[in-house]
């Protein structure tokens, strides 16, 4: 048995903790983009669109993400490509995001006073121009602080990619415990990693959502 | 290309999946009444309790918070034991979301408290009422009503998140899916039955939910 | 011995001295009104008889139950004053019985039985006993009000202390609450009233109060206070009433 010294196991846990990073980076960026398009669809005007959005939205909200990555590995499998689990778990988590993403932005959509839709309308605006001049840019605002918290919920998230067999922090978790005999101490390790990277998350999001508030009750 | 979708196996697999599905429902059943009490006590504390219990409380909540549920659940069940407290995978799968759900329930439910006005503690108060009868009876199925729908959604997210007691060999339905694909060799049609079982509980609880939101709270407007 | 002995008391919230010394005796059975402009601490004196804040200097007793800051102290103190606040107050998710039993059952153990049958008669008392069975947001204000009052009657308190019981009623549901008063001064029930209805305060009461920067500044019967007030202060006070 080779002997490892706390080092060893934090260095290990360290280096592994760059694909739980990459992972959220690539989840929380992709799960934005179709997020917003999920957005696009489930506040458009027709119907088979809005229902195709919430049925989105219900299913990968409904479903455990673990099963979402089953799905995505053995699903990609069947179309007979050897799929490495980083691609599988990347999809998955993309879709899952976008899935909340999309419902915390609607929120945030639908609290702009409905004036602000008819009055631009009145100015002759069409459906996306409306979007992309008047109501995103005031959503955005209020959008900030539940988008930040929600990040926090992906890194989270990335850490179930283990189980498909992509090495990041969790899975260097559990192979160092395994080799280590040292669970209690990698474990926490381990937690304590994942904290150092949600906290700040977790506290910027109360602290622009608290700003925020103060902000609006000035007005 | 040409895969034939098979779910001939579902008949010889359906009392595992049964299995499977009851201790999901006995988990988040159990896990959610002892998580709520945890919520409940933990946001008294939290905004009512001794000085000195808030910091503990909120240092608790932040810990939960910020670290992955499966994270916590592998420290319960292998880095517990491995200092002499062990405990069954049910046990540690149950424990573990009792103490997740407790942390996200505070949260929750403090903010119900933290609006209620506070002539409604005085006027607890001030029939002779101490602190603590006064929460209980006066100022807790208010609060818990205004939240009851961020409280809701909060136990159908436990549901799903229970999804990984089956790493440590909890056999709910995700372990179900798990044993029975190693079996039939047909790992996507075994996973879409299960998820779309979890889709189906994860509807039933939401409804389950309102209904006791229903018996908890005769008055429906009583959260203003 | 008076049945509410208030002596000395000062209060203040942080460099702000709200009570600069309050001494006040209530005889059993008395009725008195409090009047004051806004911000003379009529509603702070209220709240510290009844342990609501905390004195800084002074002493009050009630019936022999002197205030203190624990809580079985203030149990006991609390258990002889009830009291009425301007915005009723209610329990939202109670109905008008339920209100009036709560707290008998909780604070004293009462059994239910006899708490219901209490209940009942108390709403009975302010007019109210077809209401047992009405939730708070299904009452007027007045209403509301009147079941304010049975609850606190219903601990059998020796005092009740209200302040601006009215205030926040529509004027046509002001009456059905001061005739309740009323009636509870008859009955002999002592009463501490923060008021603004002048003509109310000098049919019913025996004694007024008028407060002035956190002191008693004039104190005696309605006739004295309000037919030869003694103060500037005072007769501005009146002055501006009408
Ligand atoms: N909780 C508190 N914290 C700080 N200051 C307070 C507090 N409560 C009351 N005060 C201050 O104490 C003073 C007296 O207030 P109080 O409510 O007793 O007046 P009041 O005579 O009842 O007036 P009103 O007729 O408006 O009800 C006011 O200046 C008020 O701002
Ligand atoms: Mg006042």
């Amino acid at each position: 048995m080779i002997e490892f010294t706390t080092w060893d196991i934090l260095r290990n846990l360290l280096l592994a903790a760059r694909w739980t990073v990459v992972l959220s980076l690539v989840a929380f960026t992709g799960g934005a983009i179709v997020g917003l398009a999920i957005l696009f669809l489930r506040i458009s005007k027709g119907k088979a669109a809005r229902v195709f959005a919430s049925g989105y939205i219900e299913l990968f909200q409904g479903t455990p993400l673990l099963m979402q990555l089953f799905l995505s590995f053995f699903g990609l499998s069947l179309l007979g490509i050897e799929v490495p689990a980083w691609l599988a778990a990347g999809i998955a988590l993309i879709l899952w995001t976008a899935s909340f993403l999309a419902e915390i932005w609607r929120g945030c959509v639908e609290a702009i006073p409905k004036g602000q839709w008819e009055a631009s309308a009145s100015l002759g605006m069409g459906r996306l121009q409306q979007m992309r001049h008047v109501i995103l840019p005031q959503a955005l605002k209020i959008a900030v602080p539940p988008t930040v918290g929600f990040s926090v919920q992906v890194v989270k998230g990335t850490s179930l990619t283990s189980i498909i067999g992509f090495t990041e922090l969790a899975k260097a978790g559990q192979v160092i415990a395994n080799a280590t005999f040292a669970p209690f101490t990698v474990y926490g390790f381990v937690a304590l990693i994942y904290f150092v990277l949600c906290f700040p998350l977790s506290k910027s999001s109360q602290f622009l959502e608290r700003k925020l508030n103060v902000a609006h009750r000035n007005h | 290309m040409g895969y034939v979708f098979d779910y001939s196996w579902l008949g010889q697999y359906s009392g595992v999946l049964i299995k499977g599905v009851w201790l999901t429902v006995w988990l988040i059943l159990v896990g959610a009444t002892f998580g709520v009490a945890l919520g409940v006590a933990c946001a008294w504390a939290r905004a009512l309790g001794p000085m000195w219990l808030r910091p503990i409380v909120g240092g608790y909540v932040e810990v939960i918070r910020n670290t992955p549920f499966l994270i916590q659940l592998f420290f319960i069940f292998f880095g517990l034991a491995s200092i002499g407290f062990q405990f069954s995978e049910t046990t540690a799968a149950l424990t573990a979301m009792i103490i997740n759900l407790g942390a996200y329930g505070c949260e929750i439910i403090r903010a119900g408290i933290q609006a209620t006005a506070k002539g409604q503690f005085e006027a607890g108060w001030s029939l002779g009422m101490s602190r603590l009868q006064t929460f209980w009876h006066v100022v807790l199925i208010p609060s818990l009503q205004r939240i009851w729908p961020a409280l809701s959604s909060q136990i159908v997210i436990l549901m799903l998140g229970s999804a990984v007691v089956s790493q440590i060999a909890a056999e709910d339905l995700s372990y179900a899916a798990d044993f029975i694909q190693s079996r039939n060799f047909r790992a996507f049609e075994t996973y879409i039955v299960a998820t779309l079982i979890y889709l189906a509980l994860a509807i039933l609880l939401r409804q389950l939910l309102k209904g006791v939101g229903w018996l908890l709270f005769p008055k429906r407007s009583a959260a203003r | 011995m008076s049945l509410i002995e208030i002596t000395e008391v000062r209060k203040s919230f942080g460099d702000n001295e709200v009570l600069k010394g309050i001494d006040l005796n209530v005889e059993p059975g008395e009725v008195i009104a409090i009047i004051g402009k806004s911000g003379s601490g009529k509603s702070t004196l209220l709240r510290c008889i009844n342990g609501l804040e905390t004195i800084n200097a002074g002493s009050i007793q009630v019936a022999g139950a002197q205030l203190a800051t624990d809580e079985l102290h203030l149990k006991a103190l609390r258990l002889k004053v009830g009291m009425i606040f301007q915005g009723f107050n209610l329990f939202p998710h109670k109905t008008a019985g339920q209100n009036v039993m709560l707290s008998q059952m909780v604070v004293k153990k009462t059994p239910k039985p006899e708490a219901e049958a209490m209940a009942k008669k108390m709403l009975d008392r302010v007019g109210l006993g077809h209401k047992f069975d009405a939730y708070p947001d299904e009452l007027s204000g007045g209403q509301q009000q009147r079941v304010a009052i049975a609850r606190a009657l219903a601990m059998q308190p020796v005092a009740l202390l209200c302040d601006e019981v009215t205030s926040a009623l529509d004027p046509e549901l002001v009456q059905e609450v001061l005739a309740v008063v009323k009636e509870l001064a008859a009955e002999g029930m002592t009463l501490l009233m923060v008021t603004h209805e002048m003509r109310f305060a000098r049919d019913v009461c025996s004694r007024v109060v008028f407060m002035h920067m956190g002191r008693v500044h004039e104190i005696g019967p309605p006739d004295e206070v309000f037919g030869d007030p003694k103060t500037p202060e005072l007769r501005q006070f009146l002055g501006a009433q009408h």
